[in-house]
């Protein structure tokens, strides 16, 4: 009976945690315009003002919403739209224009890319499409037609804005900005970009043309509001179907909050990178390692998680490689002590590992050069060693210099955690020169 | 005006010199024979003639009246005329004065000044026909494809007259003088205007191309009847003017061929008089035309007569009745004609179309001549038809007899009251319908004309061909009629105006309209912002009165005295250059309306809108003249345009702005822009914008930097007065912002550019930021610190703030960047040693060692932001590292906390 009930039970938290997985998932993958905005609630009035007077009066704008990656811009901007767009007046008056400067790679694409999502390909016919030149005057002569009171208002979105700088002569922005700056077809250029020196890279006459009109977005919040922040993202929403869940799952999460470790991994990741993008990531990594058995997350997810977010990969590289290339790499880090830094070739590596073998006289590290020339290229392949550049390929292989990928900390702690290392090895990466 | 199309000509005088001068070492000649190199034909075009004259378009030559011709000391040959405008030259504003529609046949007499009217006698492409008419006279609708002109009404530069009588008739005088004298046959563009004069014409022609023996009859005859046509029309035209009779147009068509009604009976003009005119016009008027039907079967196949014949409304039954059983007994004659001639034996199909049209004209004739009538057509057809010179003769000779009541007036006075005598008879027998018929048969004679030679018809038999098969089917009025809706698409000169629609360059591409009304400011500040907005222009610029002036007075001594000039205007941004020049545009613009100035015409180019340098060509085209051609093409035209004497043109104020963007390596743009304007016929005014003072010495070579010349104005950037005075313009005494304020926002924008966008933004900004916090100051007006809070947003650096912002491994990357860099007495670095100082920095201060990849992370990061210069390349630890932003800067940032 009490079996059945326990069945009965795990079903319901099977579908539960699927539904969960499911919520937070999304949550996390999506910069879900859904979500509260944290810390940018100024940033959010100014956007939406200049919006709002762009589609209602019909007033011509430019502004640029600067940021690091993963502060939010888009967020941002797809919230204060999502927020427009529920007003009828808007719905109907705007048009609007998405570019990507890494999509719109020159003014040629991107003139055709305005054209065709302001629909105006109908108009055209296929002629236009066939130069540059008649693209261009095509589309000026079209917002020049407007005026401020009885054309649609239209919003340029260029995201990825540093990138559309570098087109030639910055004919696009020149355009969209002089006509944002003249009775024309009210238009208002959004640019989103995370470069904090955008303005310098504005030729000056696109530059005047400029509003100069900046938002800023900071991540300028402490670990206080991190952790509130942590704890709204893990929350599960009200509307959730299982209520007695809901309520465990969202008790837990508070439980976590003010959990010392928890607190600890967070402030390491805070401390590491402010942005939530990197905070989604940890704890989507948790979030996986919720099961029906282990339903609740745990402290000890999270530091998990955390240490899989800052693993070191060239480290983890150190950990698969064979005791062969790890004498080679032991051999390549004292080379990197005695010249400090310069380049060496393989038969300067090949040396040190044969003093090695000699002064140990262990047998079983006695390969032959052929063999130790292919574990070199080994780890060629794998990156760890890289040839510097200027030297012309027709040098022997085995004179061909090379530089070393990795830090001295990171061999010693990959030794550290390589298993069943020959402690003679050991050893011999630690002594350095003293067995000289 | 394609120039690879079009083959070469040569120009040689017809005779010697008429007269000479010497002391201007001119020769006056009397005429131009043009010869085609291509085609080997010739043309003689002598003085009083009409030409074409190549202009800026193509398809729209202009059209002139020969008036002297010459050569001067140069051996240029040189040509003076008179020039007449198509209703496509003339303003648009001015257009309206007409009150109608004006068809693209009619010209107008252009006697305003500002034309030039001296040509290059190369411009001349070929004479043309020009037809004046009475001012009561309906423009007849064309009916063939050969350029034909008609002059009604003169255009003086302010408002449209009639044509005076004298120069209507001294035109007319022109014409015929022409015809009747022209030594060699000007058959290409002769068209005339009703079918009497057609007739005759076509005669002629045939006339002069049959033998010797029988041309001075011919002549004689002829000029018998071109006399007697322009004393008639000049008769006709004083009675109509002392009359001022309003009879319909087609009733005018009548009298111009019927001479008998002329004085007595107009004055009289009661209804049967005028009936019985008609008829008398309809008598003389119908041999003639069936002869010519007949004689040139061919140029029947012109559908539109047909359509009109037959595209009766009243009485399609009646005419399709008196049609079947007209055509039973006519048709006979053109299968036997077909027989006879063997030339024409090869197309039956078009034959069969002659029938038709024989019959469709016949029918009418029918209603009053009956059969008898018919059948003499059919015989003269026969006899026409055969090749034989005696043949033709006698066919010339029927007509003759038959035409003579008709053309010479007086002398056969007897003759005329005879034919009245037998019309008033026949009128006897005519009823209703038929009299309907007949109003409606008339139009169509009209605009029926025989443009078309014998030659041409035999040269090009396909034409006829291929017209009659889509008249074959008209048997119902209603399909008649759409063959002559189709029809005029295939003469050349039509075929031209639909293709223009097609073309892209007719799409008008537009923004779609709003669906709700712009909402109206609502407060002080709204409004104060919507004022600031710089898109809106004011009425005046304050404070560039005097730039203003010296580019108005530029301009304005150019246009008056008729020449070019080149002017270079720099400023730095945002110091209203091209608002200036815009202003003064339209200043001169008003002026010109207010006939203070010569009109002139207005184009601007930005080299920021063009995608290359050499589209500037093709833009400057296509505002000229509306052609849409490559690049190297419109440079090619452009210079034929502006390097070439005569053709008239208006002058032609050019805008560059941002110049300097039409660099080339060769610097041919410039260097064709600037060289323009110093050509004594360029008449082009070029207005150069750009940024650089010293553009003109830096990036010009020495050649284009000279042409530019030394015309130059540079606008300063604004002071903080002129600031504060333009913020105080705009506003407009609205009160939204404390003076201090605008005093606060003058005097930062003047030291820091002096650029008015700037200005105004920062305005706009701070009305914002007021309206923001208008719960908390009770003023509502903006104040100095709005102003400062909006400077700061603007102008602060953004750096300092944003690492304060950074993550605490970030900051401490920075700081170690600045150890290693402190270290290593070099401003560079690679990562691998500044992570060894960040892992120092953490070990002292306690905290996490953070990863290789974690540093290499944050690192890309603040290389993102641009915080640092890093390599890019996949050398992972040994990327090198800069600093984009000063160590003082960093320290200062950091030290805060």
């Amino acid at each position: 009976m009490s079996k059945r009930k326990s069945k009965e039970t795990s079903s319901v938290n099977e579908e539960c945690i699927s539904q969960v997985q499911r919520i937070l998932r999304e949550r996390f993958c999506h910069q879900c315009p859904n979500g509260k905005l944290f810390g940018v609630q100024l940033q959010y009035k100014h956007l939406l003002e200049l919006l709002k007077r762009t589609i209602i009066h019909g007033e011509s704008n430019s502004a640029l919403i600067i940021g690091p990656r993963g502060s939010g811009k888009t967020m941002l901007l797809n919230y204060v739209l999502k927020e427009l767009m529920e007003v009828k007046q808007v719905r109907e008056n705007l048009l609007q224009v998405h570019l990507n400067g890494l999509l719109q790679t020159n003014d040629k694409i991107a003139l055709k890319e305005i054209t065709r999502q302001l629909q105006m390909e109908n108009v055209v016919g296929d002629k236009v499409f066939g130069s540059f030149a008649e693209n261009l005057a095509f589309l000026l002569e079209a917002l020049k037609k407007g005026n401020r009171d009885s054309s649609c208002p239209v919003l340029f979105i260029l995201d990825e804005f540093d990138l559309f700088v570098h087109h030639k002569n910055q004919t696009l922005l020149y355009n969209l900005f002089d006509i944002s700056q003249s009775a024309q077809t009210p238009v208002t250029v959004i640019g989103l970009t995370c470069r904090q020196d955008i303005l310098e890279l504005l030729e000056k006459r696109v530059k005047s043309r400029f509003s100069h009109r900046q938002i800023y977005l900071l991540n300028s919040f402490d670990f206080k509001q991190y952790l509130k922040i942590f704890k709204e993202q893990l929350y599960l929403p009200a509307e959730f179907p299982y209520k007695p869940f809901t309520q465990k799952w969202n008790k837990n999460v508070q439980s976590l909050s003010e959990d010392r470790t928890v607190q600890d991994v967070l402030r390491n990741h805070f401390h590491c990178s402010k942005d939530l993008r990197s905070l989604h990531m940890l704890l989507m990594l948790a979030l996986s390692s919720i099961t029906v058995s282990h339903p609740f997350m745990t402290g000890s997810d999270l530091l998990e998680a955390s240490k899989l977010c800052r693993m070191d990969s060239k480290a983890n590289i150190v950990h698969g490689l064979s005791v062969l290339e790890i004498c080679l790499i032991i051999a390549m880090k004292h080379l990197n002590d005695v010249y400090e830094g310069e380049p060496f070739n393989f038969q300067m590596v090949y040396n040190e590992f044969q003093k090695f073998i000699q002064r140990k006289a262990h047998s079983m590290y006695n390969f032959e050069k052929p063999v130790v020339m292919k574990a070199f290229e080994h780890l060629l392949q794998l990156e760890l060693i890289k040839p510097i550049e200027g030297l012309s390929v027709r040098a022997q292989r085995e004179y061909l210099l090379m530089k070393l990928l990795l830090d001295n900390n990171q061999i010693m702690d990959a030794l550290q955690v390589y298993p069943n290392c020959p402690t003679d090895v050991k050893q011999w990466a630690t002594s350095s020169l003293s067995w000289l | 005006m394609n120039t690879r199309q079009q083959c070469k000509r040569i120009y040689s005088w017809v005779g010697r010199a008429k007269s000479s001068d010497q002391q201007l070492k001119t020769f006056q000649y009397r005429g131009v024979l043009i010869k085609s190199e291509r085609s080997l034909t010739e043309m003689c075009i002598l003085l009083g003639e009409f030409v074409l004259v190549e202009g800026e378009n193509a398809d729209q030559p202009f059209v002139a009246k020969l008036l002297k011709l010459y050569e001067d000391g140069s051996q240029e040959k040189h040509a003076v005329v008179q020039w007449f405008s198509r209703i496509t030259e003339l303003p648009l504003n001015k257009r309206k004065l007409l009150q109608r529609e004006v068809s693209s046949q009619e010209i107008f007499l252009d006697k305003g000044p500002g034309y030039d009217t001296d040509i290059n006698v190369e411009t001349i492409i070929k004479n043309v026909k020009v037809i004046p008419l009475a001012p009561e006279e309906e423009v007849p609708v064309r009916s063939n494809g050969k350029q034909i002109f008609f002059v009604k009404e003169s255009w003086d530069g302010k408002c449209f007259k009639p044509l005076s009588p004298g120069l209507l008739s001294e035109l007319k005088e022109a014409e015929k003088k022409k015809r009747v004298g022209s030594p060699s046959p000007l058959t290409d563009c002769q068209v005339f205007s009703s079918d009497f004069i057609c007739s005759l014409k076509t005669e002629t022609n045939r006339v002069t191309r049959s033998t010797m023996k029988t041309k001075n009859i011919q002549m004689e005859i002829e000029s018998r009847h071109s006399a007697s046509k322009s004393s008639l029309s000049k008769e006709r035209h004083s009675q109509r003017v002392a009359n001022g009779i309003n009879t319909p147009g087609a009733r005018k068509k009548l009298q111009l061929n019927s001479p008998t009604k002329s004085r007595n009976k107009l004055t009289g003009c009661d209804v049967l008089e005028l009936l019985g005119d008609d008829c008398d016009a309809l008598e003389a008027l119908e041999p003639s035309a069936t002869k010519r039907k007949v004689t040139f079967t061919e140029i029947l196949g012109s559908p539109p007569k047909i359509s009109r014949t037959n595209g009766e409304p009243d009485s399609p039954l009646s005419i399709r009745g008196d049609w079947t059983k007209l055509a039973e007994t006519i048709r006979i004659s053109p299968y036997r004609r077909g027989q006879d001639s063997s030339l024409k034996a090869k197309n039956l199909d078009g034959k069969d179309d002659d029938t038709w049209h024989l019959n469709s004209r016949n029918e009418e004739e029918e209603t009053e001549e009956r059969t008898r009538e018919s059948k003499r057509t059919t015989k003269q057809a026969a006899t026409s038809k055969s090749n034989s010179k005696s043949d033709t003769n006698l066919a010339e000779e029927q007509e003759l007899k038959t035409r003579s009541p008709v053309v010479i007036p007086r002398s056969h006075r007897k003759c005329v009251q005879k034919t009245t005598a037998r019309i008033a008879e026949q009128l006897h027998f005519l009823n209703i319908s038929e009299q309907d018929q007949e109003d409606d048969y008339l139009p169509s004679t009209d605009c029926s004309d025989s443009s078309s030679s014998e030659e041409e018809e035999s040269m090009v038999p396909s034409t006829p061909k291929r017209k009659t098969r889509s008249s074959t089917t008209l048997s119902t009025p209603i399909s008649s009629r759409k063959s002559f809706d189709t029809t005029p698409a295939k003469t050349p000169r039509n075929a031209s105006e639909p293709r223009t629609p097609k073309t892209p360059r007719n799409a008008t591409p537009r923004i779609p309209i709003r669906n709700q009304a712009t909402e109206k400011p609502a407060n002080v500040l709204e409004e104060a912002r919507l004022r600031l907005h710089v898109s809106i222009i004011p009425g005046s610029l304050p404070c560039r009165e005097e730039e203003f002036q010296d580019i108005y007075n530029f301009v304005e001594s150019k246009l008056i005295d008729g020449t070019g000039g080149c002017m270079y205007i720099s400023g730095v941004p945002g110091t209203g250059k091209t608002a200036t020049v815009h202003e003064v545009i339209r200043c001169l613009q008003e002026a010109v309306e207010n006939d203070e100035l010569p009109s002139f015409q207005f184009i601007e180019i930005n080299g920021m809108k063009l995608t290359d340098p050499h589209q500037a060509y093709v833009q400057i085209l296509q505002l000229l003249t509306g052609q849409k051609v490559t690049a190297t093409h419109a440079a090619e035209l452009l210079a034929k345009l502006f390097s070439t004497p005569g053709p008239k043109r208006k002058t032609t104020v050019l805008i560059v702005d941002e110049l300097d963007l039409l660099w080339t390596r060769k610097q041919d743009v410039m260097y064709n822009l600037f060289d323009w304007p110093t050509q004594k016929q360029a008449k082009l005014i070029i207005l150069a914008i750009a940024n650089t003072m010293d553009l003109p010495e830096r990036i010009m070579m020495n050649r284009v930097a000279s042409r530019l010349g030394l015309t130059r104005m540079s606008f300063q950037p604004y002071t903080y007065k002129q600031l504060q005075q333009i913020i105080s313009s705009r506003l407009n005494h609205i009160k939204a912002f404390e003076e201090d304020a605008i005093q606060l926002v003058s005097r930062k924008v003047a030291a820091l550019s002096g650029d008015a966008r700037r200005c105004l933004d920062i305005c706009r900004r701070s009305t914002e930021i007021c309206e923001f916090s208008s719960q908390k100051s009770t003023s509502g007006l903006v104040s100095m610190a709005h102003v400062m809070k909006a400077i700061d947003e603007m102008f602060s650096s953004p750096y300092i703030n944003s690492i304060r912002n950074a993550s605490l491994h970030e900051q401490m990357f920075l700081k170690a960047i600045i150890a290693e860099f402190r270290r290593s007495g070099l401003e560079e670095a690679t990562v691998q040693q500044i992570y060894h100082q960040h892992v120092a920095l953490c070990r002292i201060e306690g905290l996490q060692i953070p990863t290789v990849s974690e540093i290499m992370a944050i690192c890309s990061r603040l290389g993102a932001c641009r915080f640092l210069l890093v390599e890019s390349s996949n050398k992972y630890l040994h990327v090198r590292v800069r600093l984009n932003i000063s160590q003082d800067d960093v320290m200062y940032a950091l030290k805060q906390e």
